[in-house]
């Protein structure tokens, strides 16, 4: 058996910690409903732009803030497991 | 006299825009809605530099031209010329907030892409600046291929510019109509949002001199507000000090109002003989309308919270830190702010539903904002409570009737939540929405913009005083006078309205309601408030000589009414689905009857079974 090179588990916005400076690195469009997905574009979701989260609702389940560009956006916790982000060192 | 130009003021949401159109049209604004549809148009006259009127209409916000909410479609619409009702706009001012570039510019590139005269309104740019963002409008305008002005709607900053640009695009004779059929429209609308949205980008960096971390004071505020523990806790503060208000600043307004009614029926009878007219200006129009009208105050309190609230971006806030328990009965966060607005009246928080994007989620919120406690309600709580239940101490510095009042808000918030669940595995069956919004960031209220608020509520509040209402008083008036009663008979049970009530009567006898009860239920179809003016215009037509004014009808009530029945009374009010506006918002808002007649269905049941257990658990405890 071939040896692989150990991957990262990717990490999502979800566990990213709270204003750990980050980018989106993909997004996991199959797991979001069709308005869902068009709302995350149109929010400005994409590849590349920085991201960060700013607030936690709750301990738990609660949505999440997060900046994205320059705009503040609310999403649920489920949103933010399908959108996959890469760490930025500050 | 040709119509004068069409120009329509257009962005995503949260560009300012309705700021820039209060600055540009000053109070001359008009409030109507599009055919067809619930979406309310804004329009309002605005004077060029050189002395022509246009007119400028305020679209709704959108992300982009593709619809997502009844709102989002007119917008799209009207600037395509599809919608009915309104021309194609001669130009566009297309608002975008400085400080979004990247996000806001992806939209104004497809309205620029219609090919309408365009000029950018490039807003709060004095926000923008103090956020450390330094941009250059001649970039963008170069970018962009169509004018930049740099607008501080709140300031007036760059009004007179954006007005004279505007003239210059009005007289561009030789742009290119495109007609919404022309299929060259097709292809730039639908241009993929993600390549828009890099051009837009890119855009954005062409005309960013400079930039510094965004919002610090926003993300400061942020830090307490959508705190887990913090703030929830200001949210509940907020809650308080606004319901707190709205019964204690109330107070010497409303007293001055009835005070004012009181001495209008005083000055009648002292100068018309005793007869008919007399009866019906005093006892049916001003005993009718006044009963009314004393709520104006605490319904302006309660809009002025909630327009204060919405304008300083705390709503969003505060809907971000209830989605969890929104989310429990199968609801999203956005259902928070509708419901809000139904404490003051189920009206504007039905219409407020547009913004929810999910059809089911937003069905269920129209079908439960009627068990918000709306202030219609409250003239016949206070009533009732202040006349039946027991002013004494339960506990040092609570007393029983506030508890009473209380309870039935949150048995009207209980019973919300609870049909809620249900009709989200019934009958509004479907995957959980989701939640995402855009956080707008914090902002001063404008006491203009608040003030035009509250003022279009109070003149809708007035003028449905002056109609509906008034006209089911008369209405009853003459119903509960003829025929008149002879000798040993009382008028209240010989007149049309007696009898109708009689029959009434015998479906509501088993829960505890009396005669007077069954007399008032009908008007109050028209109007809940209407059922206090109907129980005063009786009482004063079977006895006219008694002294008039609140202490009468509550002397009248203590004599004729007993604890269990006015606790059913009560809980009925809870319950019952009692205006007719609400019933027509709703079927306006869900394009037929099947809705408004499932939800008069289940609410009349609710209230039935409620009011009836009450008095009979009441009878049984012996109260």
């Amino acid at each position: 058996m071939e040896m692989s090179t150990p991957v990262k588990a990717p990490l999502s916005l979800e566990s990213l910690p709270q204003r750990q400076h980050a980018t989106v690195a993909a997004i996991d469009w199959a797991h979001l409903s069709t308005p869902e997905a068009r709302r995350l574009r149109e929010l400005g979701f994409d590849e590349g732009v920085g991201v960060e989260v700013l607030h936690r609702a709750s301990l738990g389940k609660g949505p999440i803030a997060c900046r994205i560009g320059r705009m503040t956006v609310a999403l649920r916790r489920a949103v933010a497991g399908a959108i996959f982000v890469s760490p930025v060192p500050q | 006299m040709a119509a004068s130009p069409l120009v329509a003021l257009v962005g995503n949401p949260n560009a300012g825009k309705s700021a820039l159109f209060n600055a540009l049209t000053g109070a001359r604004q008009k409030v109507g809605n599009y055919p067809g549809v619930t979406v309310e148009r804004h329009s309002g006259k605005l004077a060029l530099p050189d002395g022509r009127i246009v007119e400028l209409v305020d679209l709704p916000g959108a992300y982009s031209l593709e619809p997502s909410s009844p709102d989002e479609r007119v917008t799209r619409d009207v600037v395509t010329g599809a919608q009915s009702g309104e021309r194609l706009p001669d130009a566009l001012i297309v608002v975008v907030d400085a400080a979004n570039l990247d996000n806001h510019l992806r939209f104004a590139l497809q309205l620029i892409a219609l090919r309408l005269p365009v000029v950018v309104a490039l807003n709060m740019i004095d926000l923008a600046e103090r956020d450390g963002l330094t941009l250059d409008p001649a970039i963008l305008s170069k970018e962009l291929g169509v004018p930049v002005m740099p607008t501080v709607a709140v300031r007036r900053r760059g009004l007179d510019e954006l007005k004279a640009k505007l003239g210059g695009l009005i007289d561009e004779t030789a742009a290119i109509r495109l007609r919404p059929s022309d299929p060259a429209i097709g292809p730039m609308i639908e241009e993929d949002i993600v390549t828009l949205q890099r051009r837009a980008r890119k855009i954005a960096v062409a005309a960013t001199v400079s930039e510094a971390p965004v919002r610090r004071w926003t993300h400061a505020l942020d830090s307490v507000a959508l705190h887990p523990v913090f703030g929830v806790l200001l949210l509940m503060v907020i809650l308080f000090t606004m319901f707190q208000a709205v019964f204690s600043w109330a107070t010497v307004p409303a007293d001055a109002i009835s005070a004012g009614f009181a001495w209008a029926q005083g000055a009648i009878r002292a100068s018309l003989p005793v007869s008919p007219l007399r009866s019906l200006l005093t006892d049916g129009l001003i005993a009718g309308v006044g009963a009314v009208i004393v709520f104006l105050p605490q319904i302006l309190i309660l809009f002025a919270f909630i327009l204060v609230l919405e304008a300083s971006g705390y709503m969003v806030r505060a809907a971000f830190l209830m989605d969890r328990v929104m989310a429990s009965v199968g609801l999203s966060g956005r259902a928070f702010i509708p419901l809000l607005s139904s404490f003051a009246c189920a009206v504007p928080g039905i219409m407020a539903t547009r913004t929810i994007e999910d059809e089911k989620d937003r069905l269920t919120t129209i079908l439960i904002a009627p068990l918000m406690t709306c202030s219609a309600r409250l003239p016949v709580y206070t009533l009732v409570i202040g006349a039946l239940i027991p002013n004494r101490q339960v506990l040092p510095f609570i007393g029983l009737q506030g508890v009473v009042m209380f309870a039935l808000y949150i048995l009207g918030l209980v019973g919300a939540f609870g049909a809620a669940l249900v009709l989200r595995r019934t009958v509004t069956k479907g995957v959980s929405s989701g939640f995402m919004m855009e956080m707008p960031k914090y902002q001063l209220p404008r006491l203009r913009d608040v003030a035009i608020g509250l003022w279009s509520r109070a003149e809708l509040f007035l003028k449905r005083a002056g109609t509906t209402i008034a006209l089911t008083i008369v209405l009853l008036w003459a119903l509960a006078s003829y025929p008149v009663a002879p000798a040993g008979q009382k008028q209240s049970e010989y007149s049309i309205a007696g009898r109708i009530a009689s029959g009434i009567e015998v479906v509501v006898r088993p829960i505890g309601f009396n005669h007077d009860i069954a007399l008032a239920l009908l008007p109050a179809m028209a109007a809940r408030e209407a059922a206090v003016a109907a129980i005063a215009t009786v009482y004063s037509i079977d006895n006219p000589d008694d002294a008039q004014g609140d202490g009468q009808l509550r002397r009248n009530l203590q004599a004729r009414w007993s604890l269990p029945t006015a606790l059913a009374f009560l809980m009925w009010f809870v319950f019952a689905p009692q205006c007719i506006s609400t019933i027509a918002v709703t079927r306006r808002e869900t394009n037929g009857w099947k809705w408004p007649a499932f939800m008069v269905g289940y609410l009349f049941a609710l209230a039935y079974i409620a009011a009836g257990a009450t008095y009979w658990a009441a009878i049984g405890l012996g109260l």
